[in-house]
């Protein structure tokens, strides 16, 4: 009986990354829900607004934002919750893998579900919201770093709300208010972009943003994770 | 294996809110024993095991796994243990496979077929490609003890593991412990009935 040829830490990464791919794509509900409501508000703002295509111009960039921001959210609530429910956390905890790992996996696991899914959608939506092709570049560019950052700083929230019965509430109440700085400077890339303006300041600092939140979220998420599996 | 693998529980207290659930545990097993704790409902027969697994720590008293304080060594000491909760923890849309390939492959290496021969093992090979969800509790349960066979450690922790289980599972499962424990591996296990295998030590715990 010997514990055999260690697994390392790419090696527990990819599997961990498989295995939430292969439990969404069991579920395409969950996959298409975060896309369809995307795809659904920033629809219906063109209809609720006055067909003027010039406001309508001034107001995508919010819109597409603020939408997108929401869409990921939605998705957050489930990140550990459906694993703490059948017990599979603890196992993944106990896996001899450092907790670090798990939810770093399973958070690009959830940005590729949700995140990029968004960002190969964006294109439409910009379409439709009248954005010009020409900021389709920055836009994409922000929306890609915006998701990141919003499924690391979810990952903390979903780590610490995971033991609560109606997480999803206190999950948003603790994740927006983080969110307001990607909101801002993403939106506001993207309006840059719409009127030729420089863009790099907005997007450097989504960048740093995202290396910020990449670095520091997977401790605190796995620290948050270890107190509710108490 | 670790020839001098033990595992010693010291004066461990834990409370939950004003409830003081274990009151200065302590437990001291070797290779080759298995420890059958029992007790009424509430007694904090889950909440040792939790201990011992490293899930909780305690609020004092150390646990410790061949002389080493398990929060100092935890994933040497993950790799080491099995622990199966009184919650099958398969995740339902996955096969019984998968689900083994995912949760013992963190652990060790291991190939298709040595996951194949640990389900056929416990009776639920023929199972192996459906999705967990159309299993009946029993086999759920065989599946979560072929992950603990899987995972090749020389610990076990099993919280109630013969809980829907039939008659023939129940004594596959003591014939399991009986050789793991003949193997020279160490099994904490919490159980209501009475369990009379080679190797056994009782330990009670009281409300």
């Amino acid at each position: 009986m010997s514990a055999g040829v260690d697994v390392g830490v790419w090696r527990a990464l990819g599997l961990v990354l498989e295995r939430e791919l292969l439990l969404s794509f069991r579920r395409p509900d969950q996959l298409l829900q975060p896309l369809v409501f995307f795809l659904i508000v920033t629809t219906l703002f063109p209809l609720g607004l006055s067909v003027q295509l010039s406001l309508l111009r001034e107001m995508a960039p919010g819109v597409l934002w603020v939408s997108a921001l929401l869409a990921s959210l939605l998705s957050l609530d489930s990140l550990f919750k459906s694993d703490a429910d059948d017990g599979t956390l603890e196992q993944l905890a106990l896996s001899g893998q450092g907790l670090v790992v798990i939810v770093v996996a399973k958070t690009l696991a959830h940005w590729l579900v949700s995140g990029a899914s968004l960002v190969l959608l964006a294109p439409l939506v910009g379409t439709a919201l009248a954005i010009p092709v020409g900021a389709f570049g920055t836009m994409l560019a922000s929306l890609a770093l915006g998701t990141l950052t919003l499924s690391w700083l979810g990952a903390i929230g979903a780590g610490l709300t995971v033991g609560l019965k109606r997480g999803n509430v206190i999950l948003s109440l603790i994740v927006l208010p983080l969110a307001m700085p990607l909101l801002i400077f993403g939106a506001g890339a993207t309006d840059r972009a719409i009127s030729g303006t420089s863009t790099g300041g907005a997007l450097y600092l989504l960048g740093a943003l995202c290396v910020l939140t990449c670095t520091l979220a997977p401790f605190a998420a796995s620290a948050a994770l270890r107190i509710t599996l108490e | 294996m670790n020839s001098a693998a033990e595992l010693r529980v010291d004066q461990v207290h834990v409370w939950r809110g004003d409830r003081h659930v274990l009151q200065g545990v302590t437990l001291h097993i070797r290779r080759g024993e298995l420890l059958h704790v029992s007790g009424p409902n509430g007694a904090g027969k889950t909440t040792l095991l939790r201990v011992v697994s490293g899930l909780l720590r305690p609020e004092s008293g150390a646990v410790t796994w061949n002389g080493v304080a398990i929060g100092q060594a935890r994933e040497v000491y993950q790799r080491d243990l099995a622990y199966a909760s009184h919650e099958p923890a398969l995740k339902s849309d996955l096969t019984p496979l998968e689900n083994l390939r995912f949760m013992v492959g963190l652990k060790r290496r291991v190939s298709r077929g040595e996951l194949l021969g640990s389900l056929q093992r416990t009776g639920v090979a023929d199972c192996a490609d459906l999705p967990a969800r159309v299993l009946s509790a029993g086999q759920r349960r065989r599946v979560a003890m072929a992950r603990v066979l899987a995972s090749a450690a020389p610990l076990w922790l099993l919280d109630e593991p013969y809980t829907n289980l039939d008659s023939a599972g129940s004594g596959l499962l003591s014939s399991l412990l009986e050789e793991h424990v003949a193997a020279g591996g160490l099994a904490v296990v919490v159980a209501h009935q009475p369990l009379e295998l080679a190797g056994t030590r009782q330990f009670g715990l009281h409300a």
